[in-house]
């Protein structure tokens, strides 16, 4: 049966090719805008880590108070080094780390070889078992290392790739700033985009970090912030004065496993506040917060604000163009009312009808989800010209999309054509054959 | 004509002009944010900063190892970077050159609170630049009141962060204006954060932007300061203006002549960004605007495949609608009308019908407008807009209902006793 009203839809279809084409177009078309902008907003909005994205939390203490040059009453983004230590020392997730982005030049010992800054992050030995960082050789440092404020390093795969020639360099040294540490592991492969746990300080799709430190190592080494440093109030001159200050620049992440968890280490942070507020050091009651993941991700604005206007308008544009493919099937279905009268007159039932045009319908869908996936490509290849590099390498089809475009489209066409279907269905077989 | 039969015969096909008005509606409402928000992008791309921005090139400089917190490694950094100056000004491609911390536009932004008094209420808040008394030059800022720098009042800042209170600056009109609304910012002391000494507004200029092109008001794009100050830290910036069509030449010779200075320091080599240790300031203004002009360009493409499948939607249903009354027609002409009669009926038909969607689309059109407003910081829609999209559509719908009226229009009389 369906083998028949595939060959009838089909007879039909090519029987006025273009209303047919018009539907296939505007469905296309539709389908494609959707997707294009739908593919860069997934790439945006990933999560590079979902076995554990749940899990991960992001604490944000107020030290700045109720202030008339800010905006609002949200805590910022990043700690004072005062509170990111004190989190860090209190221990009270099950793994943690304070963390801010660095940038030390790497020398060579080859003098040929020029010099190069090399990104990287001032972390916590907690770092690397919290976020599942995948090592090739050895592993992170210790607890131990953190507390005696070791020359330890972790640098990256593409690193250690250019000073050992991807060798096995644990327990050799690198040269960072003029100064000499010990390489304690190299990563595998690892640059989750978003960078989420980068995000306060540094763009969520920038380059993959190429050396870690501990956190306590880089304070001591005076290693600046290479990003955003904030404050309500200036210090003094010198690095001493800055970690003293009320300026915020540092970055937090926990892992709580449970809701307990969750709840304790809620209570224990406003427990922090109260106590900095006993002391003189906060005048104003506790306003912190604990993001989960993708609240953070919001928060920080990953996704920009352009990305999610156009995916807005372009679905605006997959709804338009759903209405006017209602009106089209609807002409192209009640032009064959005689059709339908005849065959309802011999028997078919309005199921039969339903199923036919529905058939019919489909077919149509898939035909545009066709058109839509060339137009997608087509789209994703202009998008690739004309966004930031980093982000454009994120932006691809893959077999996921391929299906999510032809179900939308087939979806889209099919709801679209419900109502024609209906008014089909009831298209009175008596009255056809008498105007007949 | 009357309308009245237009109307009765608008009531037996109910579903495809409410789907038509509908279309017309979504239509309107799309196209006029789109093209609001096109214009939006295309204003804030072609303010100008302010700058000659031709021939300028912004160059990115680490000489790490030597610590800034020290006597010792301040005076090396201080020497090296006026050494790096002299260098880099006797260049046969180059003009002038200063060091500082940012440009506008570069997305790099160093900010300061501004009062009146050294403890009193903010009076506004400024992006700051360092300069020296090449900046001027080298940037093609018009001075507009005042003087420039004299270089024996350029100081040192060994801080990235700390207490600014230089005793001169040179503000631009903007913050002048802002701060001192009579017109007599110049001679003027101003404090800036936790400051005690004053800085005294010695200059005026035109114009000039801040680094972010994410400001939302008007006084975090335009409030900006030049502080004359050397930075000595390891990291800094040389802005270089080339002699006229020497850009490409000098973004090779200018890095080569600072390695010349030191070979151990770090200019990054990457292609974009801040992995861009050379960029040109065109580049630096494409980088900055990218989200926007992408935008402006889906928006531009969105409304044209809109338009297109709306007018063919409205010409598909509108031949639909002469193919279902050939017999009608066919009477109304055996009955005496004329062509253009048949022509006059449906074009006014199809304008009742678009002139209901384009009532229910304007009232959509601002709904659609406030959402938008309310996440992601756009401002009003204009009502020009409305009007160009109101017009816009009855002229599209108008258009594709021609043809099939024009079609309507030769079915002879005859076809009134023809069966269908």
């Amino acid at each position: 049966m369906l083998q028949h009203y595939l060959q009838l839809g089909f007879r039909s279809l090519r029987r006025n090719p273009v209303l047919t084409a018009l539907m296939v177009l505007t469905i296309g078309f539709g389908v494609a805008s959707s997707m294009t902008t739908y593919t860069v907003f997934r790439a945006m909005s990933g999560d590079p880590i979902p076995w554990k994205s749940d899990k991960l939390f992001f604490p944000q203490i107020d030290a700045w108070g109720p202030n008339p040059r800010r905006k609002g009453t949200e805590p910022r983004d990043t700690m004072t080094y005062i509170d990111a230590v004190s989190l860090m020392r209190d221990h009270r997730a099950h793994l943690q780390s304070a963390l801010y982005p660095i940038a030390p030049t790497v020398h060579s010992d080859d003098p040929t070889q020029k010099s190069r800054t090399a990104p990287g992050q001032a972390v916590s030995s907690e770092f690397f078992p919290m976020l599942d960082v995948p090592f090739l050789y050895g592993g992170g440092w210790t607890a131990a290392d953190d507390a005696r404020h070791a020359q330890v390093a972790v640098i990256s795969k593409s690193l250690n790739q250019r000073l050992f020639e991807g060798a096995n360099s644990v327990g050799q040294s690198v040269q960072l700033d003029g100064h000499s540490y010990r390489v304690s592991g190299v990563l595998d492969d690892w640059h989750p985009q978003p960078k989420f746990y980068g995000l306060t300080i540094t763009d969520a799709f920038g380059p993959a970090d190429q050396v870690f430190l501990p956190f306590t190592t880089a304070t001591d080494a005076q290693l600046a912030t290479r990003r955003w440093f904030s404050c309500i109030n200036l210090p003094g001159p010198g690095y001493a004065a800055i970690l003293n200050s009320s300026c915020v620049w540092i970055g937090y992440i926990a892992e709580l496993d449970t809701p307990s968890q969750v709840s304790a280490y809620r209570n224990y942070l406003d427990g922090y506040a109260q106590d900095q507020r006993a002391s003189g050091r906060f005048g104003w009651a506790p306003n912190n917060r604990l993001r989960d993941f993708s609240e953070w991700l919001d928060f920080e604005h990953v996704v920009s604000p352009q990305t999610r206007i156009s995916f807005v308008v372009a679905l605006c544009l997959l709804l338009v163009c759903m209405v006017n493919t209602v009106g089209l099937l609807l002409a192209k279905f009640l032009r064959r009312s005689g059709e339908i009268g005849v065959r309802r007159a011999l028997g078919a039932s309005r199921h039969a009808i339903a199923a036919q045009f529905g058939v019919e319908a489909g077919t149509i869908g898939v035909a545009g989800g066709v058109l839509g996936l060339m137009l997608t490509w087509l789209g994703i290849h202009v998008m690739h010209g004309s966004l930031p590099r980093e982000i454009a390498a994120l932006v691809h089809i893959d077999l996921l999309l391929l299906w999510q475009t032809l179900l939308l489209a087939v979806v889209a066409t099919v709801l679209a054509g419900l109502y024609p279907i209906w008014r089909a269905m009831y298209v009175r077989p008596s009255l056809q054959l008498k105007e007949d | 004509m009357s309308i009245h039969p237009i109307l009765s015969a608008l009531r037996r096909h109910k579903t495809g002009t409410i789907l038509i008005a509908l279309q017309i509606a979504l239509t309107l409402a799309i196209v006029c944010n789109a093209l609001f928000i096109i214009r939006t992008q295309f204003e804030q791309m072609g303010r100008p900063t302010g700058l000659d921005e031709h021939n300028l090139l912004m160059v990115a400089t680490t000489q790490s190892g030597i610590n800034s917190d020290t006597d010792a490694g301040k005076a090396t950094l201080d020497a090296s970077i006026k050494a790096d100056l002299t260098v880099l000004r006797q260049l046969p491609d180059v003009v002038d050159a200063y060091e500082t911390n940012s440009l506008p536009l570069s997305n790099n932004t160093w900010g300061l609170g501004i009062r009146m008094m050294p403890s009193g209420p903010y009076g506004s808040h400024t992006t700051y630049f360092h300069a020296d008394e090449h900046t001027l030059k080298t940037l093609g800022l018009r001075l507009v009141a005042g003087r420039n720098f004299r270089s024996d009042e350029i100081g040192e800042d060994d801080n990235f962060v700390g207490i600014l209170q230089p005793a001169v600056i040179i503000v631009s009109r903007h913050l002048a204006d802002n701060l001192f609304p009579h017109g007599d910012a110049l001679g003027k002391p101003v404090y800036f954060t936790n400051a005690t000494q004053p800085s005294t507004i010695i200059g005026i200029v035109e114009r000039m932007q801040t680094s972010s092109t994410r400001s939302g008001t008007d006084n975090m794009t335009w409030n900006t300061t030049l502080v004359p100050l050397r930075l000595v830290t390891p990291s800094r910036h040389y802005v270089v203006r080339t002699r006229p069509g020497r850009l490409a030449a000098a973004m090779r010779s200018v890095p080569e002549a600072l390695y010349a200075q030191d070979p151990q320091r770090v200019i990054p080599d990457g292609t974009g960004g801040d992995e861009a240790g050379v960029r040109s300031f065109a580049q630096i203004r494409a980088e900055a605007y990218q989200g926007d002009r992408t935008l402006a360009m889906l928006m531009g493409v969105i409304s044209i495949i809109l338009l297109v499948v709306t007018g063919s939607g409205i010409a598909g249903l509108s031949s639909f609608w002469v193919g279902q009354r050939r017999r009608q027609i066919g009477v109304r002409r055996a009955l005496g009308a004329t062509r253009s009669d048949i022509v006059r009926y449906f074009l006014v038909e199809n304008a009742l019908i678009s002139a209901s969607g384009v009532i229910v689309g304007i009232l959509l059109t601002f709904e659609f407008n406030g959402w938008l407003m309310g996440r992601f910081e756009l401002t009003r829609l204009s009502t020009l807009y409305v009007l160009i999209g109101v017009v816009m559509l009855l002229l599209l719908s108008q258009g594709a209902a021609l043809a099939p009226a024009l079609r309507a229009a030769r079915i002879a009389p005859v076809e009134a006793i023809r069966s269908s």
